[in-house]
């Protein structure tokens, strides 16, 4: 469908009892651009992104990806029409070494036929090939080739954020979700996190949104920032027009 | 050597034979509760419904006049493995999916009540009486002098060590090197984070049900030609003992439940060789007792992490 936009989230719900977490947020991405989805904290930033990835089922509203509507679909099946997500702590598989790990999410990419796995086809070693492959470049990318075959637990807090973008990028998304990549890293680390989330749309024509507190960050890359505060959507455009937005001025930093 | 050397010799062979079936049952119970974090207790009756299909197939067999050994013995692991296979997948989809993300108590209920339709389904198709098993494998090593007191290993217990030695290699390469077994790994790991990265993890908590299914039909197979005797209530003791295995070694940890489920058996044949076999279910059980108490999370498990 040409025209449609990547994502385009409307008026979605999130009722936890008597709570209404998420209450009418609308957001769209377009191909190859990077949204950032920012507010105070508790503001249901990830909760929208939990009900995005089927984490959670929406109370209401329609999330379309590609024009077609995927709300309440299966974790899985999200991933394989390309929306994957990284989580505000590490979820690596700590005990796997990184190559593993990095194996493990082209699982959906490989034949799964189970006796072509016994007796190791011809098909089979070429597929396997082909994701060791895959695994190797974007650990060559990432800089993480010297640790490759090192327990994922066991490595640095900063490769393990980079492991985590690398484990999403070799199930070849088309939207990367990233809630709050920045998180615990240092200015420097940052800095080239920031250049990374840029080429990786670049070069690979991703399409990225991102949760942030990182306000440096968040307004750097983004090309369009979506407010919400207390679950309700409060600002939307480009970072200057946010930046200037009294309501948003109003909801970090309180009235004067 | 004297004579009570031969003696403990002979104990720690039966404690092996029996701990290694031990083992295979227990692999069930681990690689279950590794991944969904559940205690599978209708995994006994799947035994005992391995030996009977064993019995059907080699009655069937022996009726067409079938009397190869390596056949017999082939024929009737291939089938009861397949049968149970397609019952693990089953008890799996009917009594755990449905269940899924919600109290853990409750598919342990419906664990117990599906122990219990089985135990009474083949009660009722196969009566409650006890089955005698042909035995097919006769004779056996004599260890020691020729005259006078000395240990025996049976040819049915060398079968029984075979058998399982290749299961675990089996299921060891299965783990460790194939895409199915990296799969079942992340998805002990994290499985949420395995579902969203693209992986199907309702078809591989399937898939341990039925590698659980078919290790536990290898040793109904084989406990039932060893002991001669099968009925419908077998599934019981053997389920526990299992489940104990499994705790000792540390659940969730599938070498864990190798040598717990080991350690268990021998435990069980020092205690019958020396004190009285009455007692050695009560050994078996303190065992349990007693590992909950002091470790719990067994010699190779690691403790709970409480994930958040």
């Amino acid at each position: 469908m040409s025209g449609a936009p990547l994502l385009e989230v409307s008026g979605l719900c999130m009722r936890f009892g008597g709570l209404l977490a998420v209450n009418e947020v609308a957001l769209r991405v377009e191909e190859g651009q990077i949204v950032s989805l920012i507010g105070p904290n508790g503001a249901g930033k990830t909760t929208v992104f939990n009900c995005l990835t089927g984490f959670y089922k929406p109370s209401a509203g329609s999330i379309r990806f590609r024009g077609e509507e995927v709300s309440g679909l299966p974790g899985f099946k999200l991933a394989r029409k390309g929306m994957v997500r990284t989580f505000q702590h590490v979820r690596l598989f700590k005990q796997m070494s990184v190559v593993e790990n990095l194996l493990v999410a082209q699982h959906q990419h490989l034949n799964t036929n189970m006796l072509a796995g016994l007796f190791k086809t011809l098909s089979y070693r070429r597929a396997e090939r082909e994701a060791m492959d895959r695994a190797a470049w974007w650990l060559e990318r990432l800089g993480l080739t010297d640790v490759a075959n090192r327990t994922a637990g066991t490595l640095a807090y900063g490769q393990q954020r980079r492991l985590e973008i690398a484990r999403c990028m070799v199930t070849r998304p088309t939207l990367l979700m990233l809630d709050e990549p920045a998180a615990g890293l240092n200015p420097k680390e940052t800095a080239d996190l920031q250049e990374l989330i840029a080429e990786l749309r670049d070069e690979q024509g991703l399409s990225i949104l991102l949760i942030e507190h990182d306000m440096k960050l968040v307004m750097g890359i983004s090309d369009h920032v979506v407010v919400i505060n207390q679950g309700c959507p409060l600002a939307d455009g480009t970072p200057e027009e946010v930046r200037r937005h009294p309501d948003v001025i109003k909801a970090y930093l309180g009235e004067t | 050597m004297p004579d009570w050397f031969y003696y403990l010799i002979q104990q720690l062979l039966n404690g092996l034979t029996l701990g290694s079936t031990y083992a295979l049952i227990a692999i069930g119970y681990t690689m279950v509760y590794g991944i969904i974090g559940m205690i599978n207790f209708a995994h006994g009756e799947v035994y005992m419904i391995g030996s009977y299909i064993a019995f059907i197939v080699l009655a069937a067999l022996a009726l067409m006049g079938i009397e190869s050994l390596p056949l017999l013995i082939a024929g009737a692991l291939i089938c009861s493995m397949v049968v149970t296979s397609a019952y693990g997948y089953s008890i799996e989809r009917v009594a755990y999916r449905p269940l899924r993300g919600g109290n853990r108590l409750i598919p342990l209920i419906s664990a117990i009540g599906m122990s219990i339709f089985l135990q009474n389904l083949v009660r009722l198709a196969q009566g409650s009486r006890d089955i005698a098993m042909p035995n097919l494998v006769r004779g056996g090593l004599d260890i020691g002098p020729t005259t006078g007191f000395h240990a025996t290993l049976s040819y049915m217990q060398i079968v029984i060590f075979v058998v399982t030695l290749i299961s675990m290699v089996l299921l060891t390469l299965f783990i460790t090197r194939s895409r199915m077994g990296r799969a079942c790994r992340a998805c002990a790991e994290d499985l949420k984070m395995t579902n969203l990265l693209g992986i199907n993890t309702n078809a591989i908590i399937a898939l341990t049900f039925v590698i659980g299914a078919a290790l536990a039909a290898v040793a109904g197979v084989l406990l039932g030609m060893y002991y001669g005797v099968i009925n419908p209530y077998i599934g019981f003791m053997a389920g526990l003992k299992a489940f104990t295995a499994a705790v000792l070694g540390g659940i969730g940890s599938i070498p864990g439940a190798v040598l717990g489920g080991i350690l268990l058996g021998v435990a069980e044949a020092l205690t019958a060789g020396y004190f009285s076999a009455e007692y050695k279910d009560v050994v078996a059980f303190s065992v349990l007792i007693l590992v909950l108490l002091f470790r719990p999370s067994g010699i190779l498990g690691r403790p709970e992490v409480e994930k958040v």
